[in-house]
Formats: structure tokens, sequence, C-alpha cells
């Protein structure tokens, strides 16, 4: 593995006077973590940010961040029906609200938690449980500049806990607001979810903004699945559209263990997402499921890295992106099988649909083989909308537009149909129909032009559930 | 007026190169045109450019179908306005259903001419009725369209989505082929049943044996862009038993006995 050398740009002075702002608050911390986030400072401040000479950083520039005088989020109260208006309806188990990155008790809900399931703000419990997650914070002082930087800085976030073979039927929601109204902010989210062996849950992490301000949110999450531990996760961003985004995600995951994690990209001008699974136990899972929906001039950039340590292991990924107007994306899938890690099976495939002539992406698989006996599959295609199936529908009387939307919805379809929870698949088709029409109005000729023209488009974007019943 | 569709002096180029060299043809509502030839003779440019398909550059020529400019619609408009064309390659769309996908285009035929959209229990029930015509396997409905279907189960797709969308002028391009005898039969009981004084049919093929099952009116022989001869359904046994090769040359009068 590619080693990163000390070749970034300086940490901002905005991010150096925010770490000696929270020095100076964090004076009832414990020592030991104080002492992590020294390091983890130090160490962000030597690698410094990444530049295009950075590998993992090639095609996504990341000035912006270095270019705008963050601050520190201010403390912004936002509306309650509107925060109800996002709650999940999947008669989730708990709901927690954060609100800048920090957690706002009064609207959240955490009492339809069973025994044995702590959801709660990680904050508050630095002190108690600094056995179970020091280790991971310090090992995350030691990664990559944006976890380091997370590390040093992070306010609050959710801890989460699940006692052996405790199950939780249904969903843990983390929802978590920028309101961003007159500064640059930035917040640094920091996510801690432990699940036992035998235990089964599904966690729903979402961004979302108020207001239409730039901001930065840099957010860490770490799974620890333990034995035969099923953990469900799903991570919906659809932050301002001129929110900078930088999220990780990184599970490990012993003996049997099994984890789908499910990436929503719909928000943002920036983003990069980090996906990195370890499968450090005989026969473990893991499901990484991508879309992404990018227009403007949004770069989406999504890297992600599956990491074969133990024998008969399976790993299924699938990532979609739809691109349209001047929107970039970058996708890199890195697969490594070491050298123990016999039996196992990977397939990647990810594919990119582009909208438009100057919409483009980069993409690459990387697979890193070092056992003798194993499946490896991947697969990409970067491709336009089919002539073929477009002359088609239209054939049979359906409009340019819904024929376009009906296309565009199958190809997404293929990740959103897996989602399970049916209220977060519903808004997510809601968001992709709020999407579609967007880019539809960016693109004028597809009405159908002649007599009659009338709302025949609008007709046929029925959802397929009207359609099928 | 009975005449439906009025090709006159069409001339298509696809990729520059001449595919069509003046195609006059009128079609009368209630009848069946057969349109037969040799491979490359232009038959699927002819039912491609009724249809709209892009690519096709319409060099000189008019259509004129129920007295409108057909090559001033969209292929969209075209399908409204009643003009239905059964693919020789229909194409498999994945993860669009069958019936959402044919319900929201007889809801934009139907909305077109004013009348009231489907509920999808009406639709289902249409839908059943239909694909009973073509002994279809009810099932395929809720699959993705054409995805993993046989040929055949294909070909009857087409003319299932003909028997509901209920149109004017519908062109069957190579319909029959790849299909056994049996599907053929099946196939051609499902256009005979569609068959009205107020709907005319065009059949591309270019065997005779489909025309045994869908007895045409006419039968124009199209070689090289052109129709060459024009005549009744004897034509077609005529062609069935000399081949193509005598109408290479051009024809002059008093050739034909």
């Amino acid at each position: 593995m590619a080693v990163a050398t000390a070749v970034g740009r300086d940490v901002p002075a905005s991010f150096v006077d925010e770490f000696g702002r929270l020095e100076h608050l964090r004076g009832f911390e414990p020592a030991w973590l104080r002492g992590i986030r020294r390091d983890a400072f130090e160490r962000a401040r030597e690698t410094g940010l990444p530049t295009s000479r950075d590998e993992e950083w090639r095609f996504t520039s990341v000035a912006p961040i270095a270019a705008l005088p963050f601050s520190a989020a201010p403390h912004a109260a936002v509306d309650e029906a509107w925060v109800r208006s996002h709650s999940l309806a999947d008669g989730s188990a708990a709901e927690l609200v954060f609100v800048d990155g920090r957690y706002v008790p009064h609207l959240s809900r955490v009492n339809g938690l069973p025994r044995g399931v702590e959801a709660r703000s990680l904050a508050r419990i630095l002190d108690a449980d600094g056995a179970l997650i020091g280790p991971h914070l310090a090992r995350t002082a030691a990664g990559p500049v944006f976890a380091a930087l997370n590390t040093s800085l992070f306010e609050d976030g959710a801890f989460i806990r699940l006692s052996p073979d405790t199950v939780v039927a249904s969903p843990i929601s983390l929802l978590f607001i920028s309101t961003l109204p007159d500064r640059i902010a930035m917040v640094h989210p920091r996510m801690f979810v432990a699940a036992g062996p035998g235990s089964q849950a599904q966690i729903v992490e979402r961004y979302i903004s108020v207001h239409h301000g730039a901001g930065l949110t840099n957010a860490f999450t770490q799974f620890l699945i333990a034995d035969r531990a099923v953990v469900d996760h799903y991570r919906l961003q659809d932050e301002s559209l001129y929110a900078i985004h930088i999220g990780a995600v990184e599970a490990r995951l012993d003996r049997g263990g099994a984890f789908t994690s499910s990436s929503f990209t719909i928000g943002g001008a920036l983003v990069r997402n980090d996906v990195t699974a370890i499968l450090g136990g005989e026969g473990g899972e893991c499901t990484l499921n991508g879309l992404y929906l990018a227009a403007g001039d949004q770069l989406v950039d999504n890297h992600t890295l599956i990491d074969h340590t133990a024998p008969r292991c399976t790993s299924h990924e699938i990532y979609r992106g739809i691109l349209d107007e001047t929107a970039h994306a970058v996708f890199n899938g890195k697969i490594i099988v070491r050298q123990d890690a016999q039996k196992t099976d990977a397939r990647q495939t990810n594919r990119a649909l582009l909208l438009s002539e100057a919409a483009h992406i980069n993409t690459k698989p990387q697979l890193e083989i070092f056992a003798d006996d194993v499946k490896c599959t991947h697969g990409a295609a970067v491709g336009q909308l089919d002539d073929e199936s477009m002359f088609y529908l239209q054939a049979r009387g359906i409009g340019r537009q819904a024929a376009r939307g009906m296309l565009i919805r199958a190809f997404a379809g293929e990740i959103v149909d897996r989602v399970k929870l049916s209220d977060l698949r519903a808004r997510l088709k809601v968001m992709l129909d709020a999407w579609l029409t967007r880019s539809a109005e960016a693109h004028s000729d597809l009405a159908t032009a002649g007599p009659d023209v009338g709302p025949s488009g609008a007709e046929a974007q029925l959802s397929p559930s009207r359609g099928n019943g | 007026m009975t005449t439906l569709l009025e090709v006159n002096d069409l001339h298509v180029r696809v990729a520059n190169q001449e595919i069509l060299k003046g195609i006059t043809l009128a079609v009368d509502r209630g009848e069946v045109h057969a349109i037969m030839g040799p491979n490359g003779s232009g038959k699927s440019t002819l039912a491609n450019v009724l249809a709209g398909r892009g690519g096709y550059e319409v060099t000189a020529g008019t259509i004129t179908y129920d007295g409108h400019d057909l090559l001033a619609l969209e292929p969209e408009l075209r399908a409204r306005e009643g003009v239905f064309l059964a693919f020789q390659y229909p194409v498999e769309i994945p993860g669009v259903n069958n019936a959402y996908f044919l319900r929201a285009a007889l809801n934009s035929i139907r909305k077109h001419r004013g009348e009231p959209e489907l509920d999808a229990v009406a639709f289902m029930k249409l839908a059943r009725d239909r694909m009973a015509l073509l002994e279809m396997e009810p099932g395929l409905l809720s699959r993705p369209v054409n995805e993993g279907f046989s040929g055949g189960e294909k070909k009857r797709n087409e003319i299932f989505q003909m028997a509901v969308l209920e149109p004017r002028l519908a062109v069957l391009d190579e319909t029959d082929s790849g299909l056994d005898i049996d599907a053929i039969r099946i196939v051609a009981h499902g256009v005979n049943s569609l068959r009205s004084p107020d709907r005319a049919i065009i059949v591309v093929t270019h065997y005779q044996r489909l025309l045994d099952f869908i007895v045409p009116d006419r039968v124009h022989v199209l070689s090289d862009g052109r129709i060459v001869r024009s005549g009744g359904k004897e034509l077609a046994l005529e062609l069935e038993a000399r081949g193509y090769g005598w109408l290479e040359e051009p024809a002059t009068a008093g050739v034909r006995a």
C-alpha cells in the first residue's frame, strides 16, 4: 500500500485557530483524549491537505477547503417542525438529531430502544467508555489527514453500542443538520458503532442543510462488527449545493460478521466519500452499494477499499452514478485480497450514466490479490442513455422527458430498490424525482415538439409502485 | 377518403448511402399490405422511417398520414396519432416494468386523444385480456421490458403491445423472423384479430410463410430501394416459388405474364 507522503499543502490557519480554541475549552476532557487530539492534529499538520500529487486525491482538488475562512459552527436553533418533517417514519427505535455537529436532546428521541442498546451523544460518554473507543481514536489520529483532523477537532457525534445477541428491529436514525446561516462553518461529527457478537441493527446516517450556505462537514463513522453481528448502514448526504462534505466510513468485521453500507450522494459542491471495510475474521460478508447524482459543477469522489484479510469472506460492491451538466465524478474501488484470505469471493461493478457532453468521470477499479484460490471480478461501464431504449419508449407514445426519466429511474433503481427501509426508499425516490425535474429543466430540448404537446411527459412520471398496482 | 397512408417518391439516406430511392405507396384503411424483398432491399428502412427512428435522412419525398405530414412529427407524436412499429429487434429495458411501461404508453396515447387515463385495475384487466389473445404467460407483465424474454416471447410482446395500444397504422417489421411455426400461428392469430375497417397493417417480411396466416390485400416487392412489383396476394406465392432473383432486372412492360 502506498504510504502517504508529506506532499500536502499546509493545514489552513482556520483549522489551527479552531484547534487552539477547542484546546482552551477542553480542560474537562480526560487527559488520554487530549493527548490523542494533540497527536492527531500534529499528524494532520505534518501531512497537510492533499494535493493532486497524492494518488488518492489525483482528480479531486481540496483547494476550496484551503481557500475558505472556516470558523467554528454557531449555536443555531432550527425549526422543530422542519426537523420533524425529516424524521424517519419507519418506526425508528431512536433518532439522534445533531445541529451543526452538536447533539440536541430536545429534538432527539431515544425511548424506543430495547434493552441492551445504547444510542447517545459521543461527547457524553468519552469519560466512561474511553477504554473501548480510545484505541480506535488513537488509530485514526495516525490515519489520513481528514481522519486526523476529525479526531482532533470533533465536538460531538453518536455512540451506539449493542450488547451481544441484541436485535434492534427498527432503524436507529442519526440526523445531521447544517444551519450555516451567516458564516462558513466547519463541523467534524464523529460516530462510533460497536455491534456486539450476534447483535443486529440498521443505522441510518443522514446529512441535510437548512440553508444554501457553504460549510465543511468532515464526518467519520467507525463500525466494530463483532462475531456474527449484522449491521445495515445507510448514509445519505443531501446537504446544500455549496457545501463541502468529506465523509469517511470504516468498518472492521470479525468472524461471520456482516456489514452492508449504502451510500447516497445528492448534495454538496465538493464531496469525498471514503468507505473502508476490513474483513478481519473468517466468513465475513460485506456489501457496499452507492448511488450518486451530480449536476451543475458538483464534484463527487467515491473511494472504497475492501480489505480481505481472512479466508472465506465475500464482498459485493455496486456503485452507480448519474452525472449531468458539467459534473465530475471520481470512483476508485480498491479490493485487497491478502495472502491468508483464501476462498475469497469479491465482486465489484460500477457504472456511470452521463447525461451531458461535459459531464465526466474518472473511474478505476483496483484489485490487489495476494492469495491464489479466490474469485474476484470487477466491471466498469460509463455510458449515455441508450438511444435504442429511448426510441423504443418514444415509439410507444412516451415523450422524451418521461422516457428519459424512466430509464434514469431504472438505472438508479438498481441501488434504490435494495434499500430495505420503506420510508427511506420513498424519500430517495422523491429526491431522485426532484433531481430529474431539475435536470429536465436544464435540457429544454426534451419537450416533445409539435401539436398538442400537453403535460403528457409529467403523466408518465408515475412512480413504478403506482404503475405496478 | 379512405387512404390512411400515402408515401410519395420517398428517398432516404443512411450514413450517406441512399437506401430508399423513390418509394410511392398508398395504404387504405382496413387493408393489409405486405412489403417483401431480399435482405438489404430497404424494407426495414421504410418501417423505421415510418416510426421516426433517428439516423435516417429523408432527402426527398413526402409521407402523409391521415392528412398530416408524418415526417414533421416526433416519434412519440406519431405513436399517439396511432402509428405502431412492431420492432424487428425489440429492446430489452432492464429496470422498467413491462406493465408500468405499457400503461404509461397507453395513457400517453389516451391523453392525446382526450380520453381519461386508465387506472391500474382497469389497465390490468385489459392487459390480461390481450395477453390471452397472444397466449402469453401473465407473469411476463411484471418482468422488466423484454429482459430475459426468449425471441418468441419478445415478438409476441410486440403484438401484445399492439393489441393494447390499438393503433390505426401498424407496421410489423419481420415479426416472423426467429419464430417457429407454432409461434407464427399465434402471432398471426393476434394480428388477424386486430384487423378492422379503421386500421391498416403493413407486414414487412422476407418470407411468404407469415402471409399464409396473415393474408394481405396487396403485396409490394422492394428491391434496391424501389418497389419493383405490386400485386395481390398471389404475388407472394410467386415469390415463394421463384425467389427474388427474377426481380433483379428492372420491370418492363409485358414481362409479367
